[in-house]
């Protein structure tokens, strides 16, 4: 590994070294893999596989995706106890219903309670509810978090600020390609006379993923 | 025998919490991922796999989504969408059109990894 990485954000060791770094400039090209990016969009749009406006609509389809989605998901099962029991019996269908098809993988929510706390993790990878969250934060695609969460979860739930007395269970859930997890955190206290809206207003990202609460 | 990716467990040092805004180019390789997917040329698990069989060097070395477009490369040539000898001459053509423009601002270590 070089170490004259003056400005300049690559310093090819894990996705977690990377978050100091102010975002680099968008008109500079500074690695190989990136070279190689451009390259692979160049022939496959010479080749008539993909179109350019067909990446950008990706692009601009991934931009839209936040947080906010599964925020109105929890939302709705907080004051629908009917939705509630869909999304825990077929996730998929309860998030179609509020305009957010998922396909291609098995949407799982699950629910915390006073006495069961989860907590959402990929030890592969980063496989994540990108439909409802968006893309991943950089920390849940670090090594760190994939290989400690399934060892010693309540070590780092307490590095997020979030503290489990010992007669709460917390559940691990390990994603797979296949299946994603959603955690429908508890609807606070005090929240009675909150519309939905409102509510989902409440909802973090890290609530949904599990390493915090609300 | 654990492979590269599989550290569930592993002892680690503390997580960083921070949030990594994706550049430019990442959104892109992104898109062109999704793009290629929704084209039927890589599922999730093709490219779970293409990711895997990088090894464990670009497991440690590259970032996220320079695994990820080394793995589509891979892919594209293992499906016979594209050929290496392709590829190779597109980056040599790239790199060259982004150096004429000034576009390329490469550290030693960098420029070492072109082929």
């Amino acid at each position: 590994m070089n170490s004259d990485h003056h400005h300049h954000d690559h310093d090819h060791d894990h996705d977690h070294d990377h978050p100091h770094a102010p975002p680099q400039p968008d008109d500079k090209v500074h690695s190989y893999y990136q070279i190689l990016s451009i390259a692979l969009k160049e022939l496959l749009i010479e080749k008539g596989v993909v179109t350019a406006a067909q990446v950008r609509q990706f692009i601009e389809k991934r931009d839209s995706i936040t947080p906010a989605n599964g925020a109105k998901v929890v939302a709705r099962a907080w004051v629908d106890p009917a939705y509630r029991a869909r999304l825990f019996e077929d996730g998929n269908a309860a998030a179609a219903e509020l305009g957010f098809p998922i396909t291609g993988t098995k949407l799982v929510a699950v629910e915390n309670t006073p006495d069961t706390h989860n907590v959402v993790v990929c030890t592969l990878c980063s496989c994540y509810p990108r439909d409802l969250l968006g893309l991943p934060p950089a920390w849940y695609k670090s090594r760190a978090y994939r290989a400690r969460v399934v060892r010693e979860p309540r070590a780092v739930l307490r590095e997020f600020g979030t503290e489990l007395s010992d007669d709460v269970a917390l559940r691990v859930h390990d994603s797979t390609a296949d299946i994603r997890f959603l955690v429908v955190p508890q609807r606070p206290a005090g929240t009675e006379n909150l519309d939905e809206d409102a509510l989902a207003a409440l909802v973090t990202r890290d609530s949904m993923i599990g390493v915090a609460r609300i | 025998m654990r492979t590269p990716q599989d550290i569930g467990g592993l002892p680690e040092g503390p997580v960083d919490p921070s949030e990594h805004m994706l550049n430019f180019w990442e959104k892109q390789a992104d898109g062109l991922r999704a793009a290629v997917g929704a084209k039927g040329l890589m599922s999730s698990h093709e490219s779970r796999r293409a990711i895997e069989s990088l090894g464990e060097d670009a497991m440690e070395r590259l970032t996220y989504y320079e695994r990820w477009t080394a793995a589509l490369s891979l892919q594209m040539v293992e499906r016979g969408v594209l050929t290496q000898d392709e590829i190779d001459a597109k980056v040599a053509q790239v790199r060259q059109r982004l150096a004429d423009t000034g576009e390329l601002e490469m550290t030693p270590s960098e420029a070492e990894k072109l082929p």
